[in-house]
């Protein structure tokens, strides 16, 4: 049974190979990204050295590596959810003996894992040709980093589980889901680091799981987290995951006595 | 053993409703009014195993409710349902492990990959052995004649290629029961026959207990040695398929063709104290209709006796015929609806 989970991890990395011209735009424009907001910052920078404790070098580095992780942990799984509830496939699901929402993690995985290799690490050398990014040195920076990137994977696609499953109590559920990649994205902190944020609202940010999606791991990435703060954080990220266990196990289950099958 | 134990078994959904116009727009908005739609209405049944069951009835009538119920995917509303020995609803992962499901509208396939490919990903769902795997898959693909498409990807194969494909993927784990949700639907003569011999010769070698539900009432001549039909979420009939005929057919017909032009009167004449009814098709064609009551050799013998006769055909109504009859009377609800429709019916049908 586990190797079949594997195999879902496996079988969806070949879809995405198919169709993987799909991604070689996704390069670019991800490119594009990284170059405007560059340009942006160091504008925004003009003579200034630090802005609320970032260099522009930081910020550059800050950038380009939320944007590269973003590539990572970005999936469609609510969207693909929503759809199978509403044409009503969600039902075969039901008749296979495995977890669907499981399965659902482990598609969202092997997407990942392509672009982690095809489209993360490619994007990242162009990226560092183009601007001036500076990696750590440190092999144990980058072993952290992928570890909290991993979880920063779990709780993304925990939050996208959690607004796809929605399909089952409203008949639309699009807005929401716009909604939630918004708030994903500028809570999280790919836009703006969260440092940058007025006091009032990055003292809520702190009690939200979006800022362990993307601003944490991107803070010990950079350098700017102390290296004894550092356990703290993997720890507040792996709280988050467990917290949001909870209202998904609780949705599923009503969700399953509500399940009305559309088109019989 | 029973294969499948389903006592006062009812499901019913919250349908929305909507208002009409803006104001009503605008309340609903605010708050949603429900009302309560029965689609299965405490039936019960029982199938034993290695029996091979149609379940019928029109759109709407809750039949694919009811499968869903039966294989886990729809909890019931109230009623109790063993299926295997399980609850399907309650131990899912463990009951669906011996059953195998087709849904004709649905594929279970992963669209984007090969069929091999979905089968191997079947075959560690369903933790099947290597060894197994090898010789069902064999078996299958001969039979249903799969050869070359096992390196398709789905997305690629005809109706009939996927549903042929359907049907080895819901029996790769080698289920008792096999639930099939009108598996012949869209699919051409020679697919649906190669189905039906399939599904035939699986029941007799394995005996696997199939229930399927269909609007083709040629899968059921051609399979089911019982017939459960519904209507409006209850049963109204169940039992052998034969029964069905003998107890809701009404009579026969027999047609005539005469040598000569023959009028109505005379025929009515001829037949005088018999109670059947005459209808003209053309000056020399004519159809006699007898209830069950009347007896044929009778009938026949007063009429060849008056006038002179060319052909005779008699024609028995099909099972396609009677299932009409049983669903326009129960839609009329009156026993006067079933003799008139009986014979609009056979007109119909046999007119070309």
């Amino acid at each position: 049974m586990r190797s079949a989970y594997i195999d879902f991890i496996r079988m969806r990395f070949l879809t995405m190979l198919a169709y993987r011209v799909n991604y070689y735009s996704g390069i670019v424009i991800y490119a594009i990204n990284i170059g405007a907001y560059y340009f942006l910052w160091s504008a925004i920078y003009g003579d200034q050295d630090t802005l609320a404790g970032f260099s522009l070098a930081q910020m550059t580095t800050y950038i380009a590596v939320s944007w590269m992780a973003r590539a990572f942990y970005f999936n469609n799984l609510d969207r693909e959810i929503a759809n199978e509830i509403r044409d009503g496939s969600v039902a075969i699901q039901f008749i296979r003996p495995y977890n669907y929402l499981l399965v659902k993690m482990m598609q969202g995985f092997g997407e990942g894992l392509f672009r982690l290799l095809l489209f993360m690490v490619p994007g990242l050398v162009i990226v560092c040709l183009l601007f001036p990014v500076s990696l750590p040195e440190d092999p144990q920076i980058w072993a952290i980093y992928l570890v909290m990137l991993f979880l920063s994977f779990l709780i993304n696609s925990q939050i996208n589980i959690l607004t796809g499953l929605f399909a089952f109590y409203v008949e639309n559920n699009e807005g929401m889901m716009r909604m939630k990649r918004t708030m994903v994205d500028l809570f999280s902190g790919v836009a703006v680091p969260i440092a940058f944020f007025p006091g009032w609202l990055e003292g809520i940010m702190q009690w939200l799981p979006f800022q362990a999606i993307t601003y944490l791991p991107s803070s010990v990435f950079t350098g700017r987290t102390p290296q004894s703060e550092v356990l703290g954080l993997v720890l507040l990220q792996a709280v988050w995951i467990i917290i949001l266990i909870v209202p998904i196990i609780l949705i599923w289950r009503s969700a399953r006595k509500r399940l009305f099958v559309q088109g019989g | 053993m029973l294969a499948i134990d389903v006592k006062d078994l009812r499901k019913q959904f919250k349908v929305q409703k909507n208002r009409e116009g803006l104001s009503g727009a605008l309340q609903d908005l605010f708050k949603r009014q429900y009302t309560e739609v029965a689609a299965v209405k405490d039936i019960s049944f029982q199938i034993p195993q290695g029996e091979i069951c149609g379940y019928i009835g029109e759109n709407g009538a809750g039949k694919s409710t009811t499968i869903k119920m039966l294989t886990g995917i729809l909890v019931p509303t109230s009623g109790h349902i063993k299926v295997n020995g399980y609850v399907p609803h309650k131990e899912r992962e463990k009951f669906v492990n011996g059953i195998g499901v087709v849904f004709g509208q649905r594929s279970q396939l992963w669209w984007d990959i090969g069929v091999i490919e979905s089968f191997q990903l079947l075959r560690k769902v369903y933790r099947v052995s290597e060894h197994d795997f090898r010789k069902r898959l064999d078996n299958l693909v001969e039979r249903l004649d799969l050869g070359d498409l096992l390196n398709r990807p789905v997305r690629k194969l005809s109706l009939g290629q996927r549903m042929r494909c359907e049907l080895v993927a819901s029996l790769l784990h080698n289920p008792s029961i096999l639930f099939l949700d009108e598996p012949t639907i869209g699919l051409d003569i020679v697919v649906k026959t190669a189905i039906r011999d399939f599904l035939k010769e699986m029941n007799k070698e394995h005996g696997t207990t199939i229930l399927l539900t269909t609007h083709d009432l040629q899968d059921i001549e051609a399979l089911c040695s019982r017939v459960i039909m519904l209507d409006d979420g209850k049963i109204i009939y169940d039992g052998g398929l034969d029964e069905l005929k003998s107890k809701w057919s009404k009579g026969r017909e027999v047609q005539f063709q005469f040598a000569h032009q023959t009028p109505l009167s005379k025929l009515k004449q001829l037949t005088d104290p018999l109670e059947v009814i005459w209808t003209l098709e053309n000056e020399v064609t004519a159809r006699m209709w007898l209830p069950y009551e009347v007896n044929v050799s009778d009938a026949l013998a007063r009429v060849v006796g008056g006038v002179e006769i060319r052909d005779i055909k008699i024609i028995e109504t099909n099972t396609d015929e009677i299932v009409r009859e049983i669903y326009q009377s129960s839609a009329t609800g009156s026993s006067a609806g079933i003799a008139s429709a009986s014979v609009a019916a056979t007109k119909e049908k046999t007119q070309p």
